[in-house]
């Protein structure tokens, strides 16, 4: 079996009294795409902003292909490959959309005195001109991101998670404020980058018919702990999840 | 850049160079001055328009700059070797400065900058010794270039734009690199750009060491241009009146630095005629600027073509309400 990408272990993280988080542990293995579910206040957001390095757990190890990362911030954890995307929208409203995806990868590329005074588009151009093809965004491509619609800043807020070919993504919530006729699309195009770009994606999401067809196994928690990890299937079928949900 | 864009800066160019030649030397004089207060207020605008820092410590930097060029001239050393050591003493001291901006944001930055200028402040009137204290400095020498002497007006007016001229264009240069993308999201966007990858702690620091740099230059050309130098000139409300002129010009658009300046330097000149009422009228005016522009001079071309733009997208919605209505 490979070596997972992300492994969670007995992950905990108290807020004063209210055991946001209460010993989760679960992998991403390579080009999975691990869903997150649960009820509100079940604890979904504080894992992920420990998993991003926002916050620090109180105890557990979270590794990244074999390294220990509990310990580490968002810069530290982008440079080990983890890209991620925000709940609400967070482009660079005064820049363009291509802008905006050169600069979610250009500091990959090389030192930061090297980039001083190098090209604007840090020999990204052609990248980004491909992910703005795969996402249907040509049209819009020179135009100031606040500029354009709340679907379509969504877009680019997902493509610059990809810009820099992240290992591990972490999407947090990327139907949450989309037309539903868009949601059927960004699922086509996360299941091609999961294809073409054999990257492991971890999602929270409230929409359960996108996680379901998504997802390749999906996790629920329940007051901040593991109810159940399973294929989408699995979880359809399992009566504890039921209860969660329905309230029985 | 934009033909329109090119042809205003090539016109502006042609104007710095020629119009000096016909000029007495007050107006030569005030002409330097504005040269040396786009320097400065292109480093704040780097710091303050681009990075989204605040910093109310700029005069600090000029002074360091100033004093510096200063003190190496009256030690019979040159000015081209103080002012690098000027500029570098910037560097330093801005960097260090950039460490309050790691923890605090907002007004907060701000005070803390502002206590750096009054902390230098003070350094400068009270280290009669170093300084001369409310004395100042007088008889600061004017360079040498070569055999060139630019003790006239008019050789150190072109002297300071072509100062202006180079640090412009490396500025220009930065802010089109990746650079000027990393300050920009950190200013728009810090989680988002940390997320990214940007070392957000690394460019706010830099951010203030670059734009020190810039005002330490400005202070040291300063120096030699007006030859006399004391503490009153790097107060606090000096600082001041650079993040107006930055704010006034429009924060983060390259050029707003030369139209902020003008509002500062030569606006003041041409309300002289009103005497003990200039400050009203130049404070009433500032004003009704920031009611109605508030992104500054330069905004003004960006709001039209948003109103434009918001227009048309008007009549077509009309016109497709209208076409439906009719089907």
């Amino acid at each position: 079996m490979s070596q997972p990408v992300l492994k969670v272990t007995d992950l905990r993280k108290a807020y004063g009294a209210i055991q946001a988080v209460g010993g989760v542990s679960f992998e991403v293995l390579p080009g999975e795409i691990f869903g997150v579910i649960g009820p509100n206040g079940s604890g979904k957001t504080t894992l992920f902003n420990s998993m991003l390095g926002q916050i620090t757990p109180d105890t557990g190890r979270i590794e990244l292909k074999g390294e220990d990362v509990t310990q580490l911030g968002p810069l530290a954890l982008n440079r080990r490959g983890v890209g991620r995307t925000f709940q609400t929208l967070q482009v660079f409203g005064k820049m363009t959309v291509r802008d905006n995806l050169i600069v979610a990868a250009q500091e990959h590329q090389g030192s930061m005195w090297s980039r001083m005074f190098a090209p604007s588009d840090s020999g990204l151009g052609a990248k980004a001109d491909a992910l703005i093809d795969q996402f249907h965004i040509r049209h819009v491509a020179d135009k100031k991101a606040g500029e354009l619609s709340y679907g379509q800043q969504k877009l680019v807020d997902i493509a610059m998670a990809f810009m820099s070919e992240p290992d591990l993504v972490l999407l947090d919530e990327p139907c949450a404020g989309v037309n539903p006729s868009l949601v059927g699309g960004i699922s086509t195009l996360l299941k091609e980058l999961n294809r073409s770009r054999k990257g492991s994606f971890v999602v929270i999401e409230h929409n359960m018919d996108f996680v379901m067809a998504l997802c390749h196994r999906i996790m629920v928690m329940v007051e901040g702990k593991v109810l159940a990890i399973g294929t989408p299937d699995e979880i359809r079928g399992n009566k504890q999840v039921l209860d969660a949900y329905l309230g029985n | 850049m934009k033909k329109l864009h090119l042809f205003l800066a090539l016109a502006a160019l042609a104007a710095a160079i020629v119009v000096p030649s016909f000029l007495k030397n007050y107006g030569i004089h005030l002409f330097t001055t504005w040269l040396v207060f786009i320097i400065a207020t292109m480093g704040l605008n780097l710091t303050v328009g681009y990075a989204g820092q605040k910093s109310l410590g700029h005069a600090a930097f000029f002074g360091i700059g100033a004093y510096t060029v200063a003190l190496f001239l009256k030690a019979g050393l040159s000015f081209w070797l103080g002012l690098p050591v000027a500029a570098l003493l910037c560097f330093v001291v801005g960097l260090i400065l950039g460490f309050p901006a790691l923890r605090v944001q907002t007004i907060y930055l701000a005070f803390a900058t502002l206590g750096f200028n009054t902390a230098l402040w003070l350094v400068m009137r009270n280290e009669e010794w170093l300084t001369g204290g409310t004395f100042g400095i007088n008889n600061i020498a004017r360079p040498m270039l070569g055999s060139l002497s630019l003790d006239r007006n008019l050789p150190y007016y072109y002297l300071v734009l072509a100062f202006t001229l180079v640090l412009a264009a490396l500025l220009w240069a930065l802010l089109r690199s990746p650079w000027g993308k990393a300050f920009t999201a950190l200013r728009d966007n810090p989680i988002r750009a940390e997320s990214l990858g940007i070392d957000t702690r690394g460019y706010t620091l830099l951010s203030f060491a670059i734009g020190a740099v810039y005002a330490g230059i400005a202070g040291g050309l300063y120096a030699s241009q007006v030859q006399f130098i004391d503490p009153a000139l790097f107060t606090v409300g000096s600082s001041i009146m650079m993040y107006l002129m930055v704010v006034v010009g429009g924060p983060g658009y390259f050029f707003g630095p030369l139209l902020g300046s003008a509002v500062g330097v030569i606006l003041p000149e041409w309300l002289r005629f009103a005497q003990a009422w200039y400050l009203l009228i130049f404070g009433t005016a500032v004003v009704l600027l920031m009611i109605w522009l508030p992104d500054g001079l330069l905004s003004l071309p960006d709001r039209l073509r948003a109103r434009r733009q918001s227009r048309l997208e008007s009549a077509a919605r009309q016109a497709a309400a209208k076409q439906g209505a009719r089907a």
